[in-house]
């Protein structure tokens, strides 16, 4: 029977489900147009309203971190180390992009309520699922992580190429979903339970029969296809390019968190003792997206399009940690996650930031001579660049530098190597946008120039500089990620 | 005589049949209406096997809610679809053998059930509510509201979220609709709506009528 003590465990996810319904009911009752507190109008009012729920959720997520994992309703909900780390990131990236998408929604007519309750309603989806501690809960949390994305995707309705990238997005995604679902049944007829924690023993005393293996691979293709790793990246790239810049930018940061801890529940608390037959997989999938990634990125000249053929390869990376199966590997992983979580924001932040009414700054020409325009926002860049391709010292060269070192300790040196060989034919599409804001002229009659919003400057800047400082003092970070695994 | 756990596995397998069957057909007929009663009878054929599992609720609950909804489905198809109206009544007819078919494969399955339940009474698996003494629906709705509590409460949140989508991708406030204020039409006094107008008697019939502009009453 469910008791207060479990509600108070899940007291962070059940505070957001009551602010998203608030500001839903504010939103409809608010004149948005109109100045109703301290002289903002109703939309900003819901704005700033927002961005202080998330905050609180965060705040909440930190004061309540438990000395143990503690499970709630039944082992349906856990909360735990690696729990806590996906859910303040995950929140943390949420709040950024509410601040980094002000003005683009504004310039476009999408500066709506819905935007920010899908958004909540989405990360509760995230937070939900990193917290799962039952196939169903996994479930779930996904759907309603995946049901929002799909909205906000479509939210610019008026645009076909919006349209087309939502309807791509569910049919491929409803696909993954029936997948994932196939495979747990598989999973459950096999081993006649859904809770993870004794899927574990189970799955330990049964053997490895056919069933629980065919269920194996059918939870396998579900993650590959959240994560977005190669061969079931194929909805990226049109999805990345296809929805508002608002949205791809959350498409490309928390749900890849939510998909490391999808990945971790169901591989490692769910079927940790079959890791000799998940491990092959993983490592098939990570080759083909470094190769399909980096190789296909060269010849983007769409900025969002290549962003999406990077998190295809990033995405390889991430799996390179984890195909080590140990805790040293699922530290790197989370690691390279959230490394990828705050780079993709910053990276996509840009992109909103020098965007305006009738200007997308999508296409990598659209930067040109961006440094004689606007030093500082091409410095951002070039910083953000350079830390997804990997340079030392920036924030993305240790998390590379670890992925590729736990693969190592897992006896895998030719994955390491690939990894490797990729990250160089990598740096070369990171360089070309380099290339293109520093040495290009810019383009006569064009505005190149960023928002005069400055509490998106400010955060955007501290976003960006936030992953040389953690490049230059990764320890403590690190040291979060490894105490949540203990080996 | 046949065992009677052998006729459950049987039908179990005929029912299971069915479905792939059914289903293949759903992805695979080019005709919409042929494919729609292909859904039907793959909803059916599951209800059936949830029967031979004992899980009746879930069972009537598919065919109530599933069933019912694709005719009103079936409906749409043939709605949206650009038929012309004299087609559509040939179409009718030359749905029937179809229905027909899909009609029988129905009866003999329910049929089958009839036969299981009368030859046996033991299930396919442990069934908790039977060892519970209570109702399949009684036990579904004590599962539902302490053991599953959260994924319950969860997938009522993902219903929310399809609301909150629905309306945003669809509401489009449009100036000029002409929509009912309730407050104003509760407010509303007898002398806003009804005006009593003075009017002098009729005249006699003998006399010719006045013009109407001349009788300053009927003005309004």
């Amino acid at each position: 029977m469910p008791n207060l003590n479990d509600i108070l465990i899940m007291l962070p996810e059940l505070y957001l489900v009551a602010a998203a319904c608030l500001l839903l009911l504010v939103d409809a009752f608010m004149k948005a147009e109109q100045p109703v507190l301290l002289g903002l109008n109703g939309r900003e009012v819901l704005h700033w309203t927002s961005i202080l729920v998330v905050l609180v959720a965060i705040y909440l997520v930190i004061s309540g971190q438990p000395e143990q994992p503690v499970r709630a309703f039944g082992g349906m909900f856990v909360r735990d180390g690696v729990a806590e780390i996906l859910k303040v990131f995950a929140l943390l990236c949420v709040a950024l992009i509410f601040i980094y998408a002000r003005s683009y929604l504004a310039d476009r007519k999408l500066f709506v309520g819905e935007f920010y309750t899908l958004m909540i309603f989405a990360v509760i989806g995230v937070m939900l699922l990193v917290s799962a501690g039952n196939l169903i809960t996994v479930y779930l949390g996904l759907e309603l992580l995946t049901l929002s994305s799909y909205a906000l995707v479509a939210l610019n309705r008026d645009s076909k190429l919006s349209s087309e990238a939502a309807v791509k997005y569910f049919v491929l995604g409803a696909l993954a979903s029936g997948m994932l679902l196939y495979g747990m049944s598989m999973v459950y007829g096999a081993t006649a339970t859904l809770d993870l924690a004794t899927l574990h023993n189970a799955a330990a005393h049964t053997g490895v029969p056919n069933l629980l293996l065919f269920g194996l691979i059918f939870m396998i293709i579900g993650i590959g296809f959240k994560l977005g790793a190669a061969p079931f990246h194929m909805w990226i790239p049109d999805v990345y390019q296809g929805s508002p810049t608002a949205v791809t930018i959350f498409i490309g940061s928390a749900p890849k968190l939510a998909a490391f801890g999808m990945a971790y529940r169901l591989l490692e608390s769910g079927l940790g003792d079959l890791s000799a037959h998940w491990q092959q997989m993983l490592a098939a999938l990570a080759v083909l997206s470094l190769a399909i990634g980096n190789l296909v990125a060269i010849v983007q000249t769409n900025l969002k399009r290549l962003l999406a053929y990077s998190t295809i390869s990033h995405m390889g990376y991430l799996l390179l940690g984890l195909v080590n199966a140990g805790p040293e590997g699922y530290a790197s992983a989370l690691f390279y996650a959230i490394s990828y979580a705050l780079m993709g924001t910053a990276a996509f932040g840009v992109i909103l930031a020098l965007a305006r009414a009738g200007f997308e700054c999508e296409e990598i020409d659209d930067l040109k001579g961006l440094n004689q325009r606007s030093p500082w926002m091409a410095f951002l860049m070039m910083l953000v660049m350079f830390s997804l391709a990997g340079v030392p010292p920036l924030f993305g060269f240790f998390a590379k530098f670890l992925v590729l070192q736990s693969a190592i300790h897992a006896g895998m040196l030719w994955l390491a190597i690939v990894g490797a060989v990729f990250a160089i034919i990598g740096l070369y599409y990171y360089l070309r946008v380099v290339k293109v804001m520093y040495f290009d002229a810019p383009v006569e009659g064009t505005e190149l120039k960023p928002q005069r919003d400055p509490a998106m400057r400010l955060v955007l800047s501290l976003n960006a500089l936030t992953l040389l400082v953690l490049g230059l003092y990764w320890g403590p970070l690190l040291g979060w990620c490894k105490s949540v695994f203990p080996g | 005589m046949i065992d009677p756990s052998v006729f459950q596995l049987v039908c179990f397998y005929a029912f299971a049949a069915v479905t792939v069957v059914a289903a293949l057909g759903v992805i695979t007929l080019r005709n919409s209406v042929h494919a729609v009663l292909s859904l039907v009878l793959t909803f059916f054929s599951t209800a059936c096997i949830w029967l031979l599992a004992e899980a009746e609720f879930l069972a009537i609950a598919l065919i109530v809610v599933y069933v019912g909804a694709v005719m009103v489905l079936f409906l749409f198809v043939v709605m949206m679809l650009d038929i012309k109206q004299e087609h559509l009544r040939e179409g009718f007819i030359r749905y029937l053998p179809v229905g027909i078919v899909v009609a029988l494969v129905m009866l003999v399955e329910m049929l089958a059930l009839i036969g299981v339940r009368t030859m046996h009474e033991a299930v396919m698996g442990a069934n908790p509510a039977t060892a519970a003494g209570l109702s399949n629906t009684q036990w579904l709705g004590q599962a539902l509201y302490t053991q599953f509590l959260l994924p319950f409460e969860i997938a009522a949140l993902i219903l929310t979220v399809g609301v909150v989508a629905a309306v945003a991708l669809t509401l489009r406030h449009r100036g000029g609709t002409r929509h009912q204020t309730a407050a104003q039409q509760v407010a509303v006094k007898a002398s806003d709506r009804v005006r009593i107008v003075k009017m002098a008697a009729e005249r006699p019939a003998t006399e010719t009528p006045a013009a109407p502009a001349q009788n300053p009453e009927t003005k309004p």
